[in-house]
């Protein structure tokens, strides 16, 4: 499993700026506008790393107890997200863990079970299945079979995931509908610089354990105006981020953007008005935002990078067919990756990119 | 060595390893300096992953029956005497009382919570016979301050710190006194105020925990408190264990890692768990100090547990606790051990060698014990544990809505929209469901 890890840093370092591009080139960055709505004050220029970095050294000054560690976080991390914390806090606070998952997130819920705060890294979200017996078996029922005795209320796991361009199996997995299965586990999915930076405060101080997905296509791709002052975005609770009345497009983390681009060209080539919603908050998610959309513009496409069957999209697709039956003008509609592993040389065929997308757009404006 | 050195003098016979020896030699070799052949050996690896190695120009293999068995430390015997004088903890007859007075609780309840289950009355039990001085005499060693996390057979160390009969009682029949809430299993006990983390049954979970915890502990200011996780040899073949024993070694964690080595997972013997010596020998793969210790001897593992909660403090390092037992009574109440073992081995545990009886030995030929002061006091326990059993049986479960409870610090708005919805079809259906048993 590691042999795969390191390589892949040099990589993403070394390849041309023009490979770059034409690897990520499933989506444009839009600037989080709803974001910088919600928090007044002083503002800084950062990519979505360096905005995570200013996240875990405001959330460790202002609580004496968090400690972060994980796989390499040491040296600052493979993703550059933990530079300069093991030096600002000491080695007992920021500090390295032997390779092993399991381990990692058990010895969080200890931390976590004394009241300290525990902040963790599993190095891609592809890796955190070792931990999935400490994840769903223990962290997320604590606080529930003791009686609210016990909790690993304290305990934060960021993972990054989602497509790089060439992450193939086990670089660009999407694992939130696993985890979404999970009552007791929080889940959120940032879009941006902003969203990381005030929802991994909101999971550090949250008495839930919460699982932070970051796309790792967006760490250093996305640049955005952050709020510099602590401040958190609310957990459960999505986003408009584009408002219109023809049809509602949900998505999260990097598929947001995509379907930003999405529904400026369905207004341009057919003169459609989308309602785009970044859904934010996996588990719980907000229903009442997205159903109050869906009876609004009766038509809804979900888009995810995940595989179909039972991926999130199901969730939300089977809740808004409960709750908003009568509205609909058309099937809800589901945009995502094959049921298939997540290929190599095939993502840009995988993928559920801007041109899938617009096309179930059309047929649910023609349904 | 110095780590070595410490325990050798902690227990007093663990005889150096030969692999130590090796390292040993070594380094004499180093400091003299006047032989060719020892300077050549002198060479030291320059290899990252080991710089202590030395080179040799022959090939060795390192078989595992090279390496010498690691000792059992006892401190009495089977009829009680003690063995060497300088290693009688020299405990006050109250304390041994207590000792004796809780193995027999233990024993009393777990005999009378059997048999519950046998007529139905709790859904599931678990027995300690055979461990009762393995969990008692540790437990005696430690502060009520020392966090556990236990496995499931463990309830000895709950007996020990002051967790009621009721509070055992209720939580097996899950009623609204349960401090758990009726959410899990019975034997799935944990108590906040007696530092017992509630139990789980996934196996091996709890170790890598136990060693987060230690680490956080170890970070508090003049930090006086250990941390001891127990789990069988069974569990000790999970991934998690040896994240357990790598975590606490690296990141340098004043944790017990306490293995109660009883011979058997269910049906599982030992000798289809591991092919090593034990558990006890891995500790010094991880780098970690290690004791085994006879765990039908309570004085034994009384010691052996004060030195390790001494090393692990003074340290802020591991240590591995192999207490060798045996399972006694079935591995739980879905188990008939008869078919998978046979009664004479049974029987040599249940008689000469069982914890209770050595135990009695000592105070008889202390003359601690009178037998009509022993008969009063089993007969008082056998009462108050049928009464409450009784009682138990009658407390109402929670209310239903409780089931909601928990999930997360607040309740979620889908899980308020399901309540209600369950509300609803109850009030609909309620002949349907076992209402006159919940509160509400």
């Amino acid at each position: 499993m590691m042999l795969s890890k390191l390589p892949f840093l040099v990589k993403v370092k070394n390849v041309s700026s023009i490979t770059f591009a034409r690897m990520s080139s499933h989506f444009t960055f839009s600037p989080d506008t709803v974001g910088a709505q919600k928090f007044q004050g002083p503002r800084e220029k950062l990519n979505m790393f360096q905005a995570i970095n200013k996240a875990l050294d405001q959330a460790m000054e202002k609580d004496k107890s968090a400690i972060f560690f994980g796989e390499d976080v040491a040296f600052g991390g493979v993703f550059r997200c933990s530079m300069n914390l093991q030096s600002k806090y000491g080695s007992d606070r920021v500090f390295n863990t032997p390779l092993c998952e399991q381990g990692i997130v058990g010895f969080g819920i200890g931390v976590a079970n004394t009241g300290a705060t525990a902040i963790c890294e599993i190095q891609f979200a592809d890796y955190i299945f070792p931990a999935f017996d400490q994840i769903v078996n223990e962290a997320a029922k604590c606080r529930y079979r003791s009686g609210n005795l016990f909790d690993a209320g304290s305990l934060t796991i960021r993972a990054p995931c989602g497509a790089v361009g060439h992450g193939a199996l086990y670089h660009s997995q999407s694992p939130e509908g696993y985890f979404a299965h999970t009552p007791g586990l929080r889940v959120v999915v940032p879009r941006g610089p902003i969203q990381a930076k005030g929802l991994l405060l909101s999971c550090i101080k949250e008495k839930d354990p919460c699982i932070v997905l970051e796309p790792k296509t967006l760490y250093r791709a996305a640049v955005d105006e952050v709020p510099v002052d602590y401040f958190e975005y609310p957990l459960g609770k999505a986003d408009v981020v584009r408002f219109g009345n023809d049809i509602t497009l949900i998505g999260w983390g990097t598929q947001v953007h995509v379907l930003q681009e999405v529904a400026e060209l369905a207004k341009k080539e057919h003169d459609v008005n989308c309602e785009v919603i970044d859904l934010v908050s996996i588990l719980p998610w907000d229903k009442e935002t997205v159903c109050n959309s869906v009876k609004k513009t009766g038509r809804v496409m979900i888009a995810h990078e995940a595989p179909k069957t039972c991926g999130f999209g199901a969730e939300v697709a089977a809740t808004i067919q409960e709750e908003c039956f009568l509205h609909l003008e058309a099937p809800v509609q589901r945009v995502t990756g094959y049921d298939t592993p997540f290929p190599h040389v095939f993502e840009p065929f995988y993928l559920p990119d801007k041109y899938r997308c617009l096309a179930a757009v059309n047929k649910l404006i023609n349904f | 060595m110095a780590l070595v050195r410490n325990l050798r003098q902690c227990i007093g016979k663990l005889k150096y390893r030969s692999s130590i020896t090796n390292v040993q030699r070594y380094r004499c070799s180093t400091s003299l300096n006047n032989d060719e052949n020892a300077q050549k050996d002198t060479q030291t690896s320059l290899f990252p992953g080991f710089t202590d190695a030395k080179y040799v120009s022959k090939l060795q293999i390192t078989l595992p029956e090279q390496y010498e068995k690691i000792p059992i430390y006892r401190v009495m015997n089977k009829d009680g005497i003690i063995e060497d004088p300088s290693q009688d903890p020299n405990l006050s007859q109250e304390t041994v009382t207590k000792m004796f007075r809780d193995m027999i609780l233990l024993d009393t309840m777990d005999k009378i919570l059997y048999e519950s289950q046998r007529q139905g009355r709790i859904s599931f039990y678990m027995t300690n016979f055979g461990e009762e001085a393995a969990q008692i005499g540790g437990a005696a060693a430690l502060s009520n301050d020392d966090l556990i996390y236990a496995q499931y057979r463990e309830a000895g160390i709950l007996v020990w710190r002051g967790f009621t009969i009721s509070q055992f009682v209720n939580q097996c029949f899950g009623n609204a006194e349960d401090e758990g809430k009726g959410k899990q299993m019975p034997v799935h006990y944990g108590s906040k105020r007696l530092n017992f983390v509630t139990i789980s049954s996934p196996l091996g979970t709890q170790t890598p925990q136990a060693a987060g915890a230690a680490y956080a502990l170890k970070l508090q200011k003049d930090n006086k408190r250990c941390v001891v996780t127990y789990f069988g040899e069974g569990a000790s073949s999970e991934g998690d264990v040896h994240a357990a024993f790598n975590f606490s070694a690296t990141l340098g964690c004043p944790l017990i890692l306490f293995c109660r080595n009883n011979g058997y997972a269910i049906s599982t013997p030992s000798h289809e768990q591991y092919k090593g010596d034990g558990i006890a020998s891995r500790a010094a793969g991880y780098g970690i100090a290690a004791i085994r210790v006879d765990g039908t001897d309570i004085f034994a593992v009384y010691n052996a547990m004060k030195a390790a909660k001494e090393y692990v403090l003074k340290n802020n390092r591991p240590i591995v606790f192999e207490c060798l037992a045996y399972r006694i009574g079935h591995h739980s109440t879905s188990d008939d051990s008869s078919a998978y073992r046979n009664t004479e081995e049974l029987n040599v545990w249940n008689t000469v060698e069982h914890p209770i009886n050595k135990l009695k030995n000592y105070m008889i030929n202390r003359e601690w014990w009178n037998e009509e002061e022993e008969k009063q006091f089993v007969k008082s326990v056998r009462k108050q544990i049928l009464s409450q059993v009784n009682q138990s049986e009658k407390i109402l479960k929670p209310d239903y809505k409780e089931m909601f409870n928990d999930v997360y610090y607040e309740m979620p708005s889908h899980l308020k929209e399901q309540m209600a919805e369950l509300e609803e079809h109850i009030r609909d259906h309620a002949h349907h469901y076992p209402l006159k048993n919940f509160k509400g």
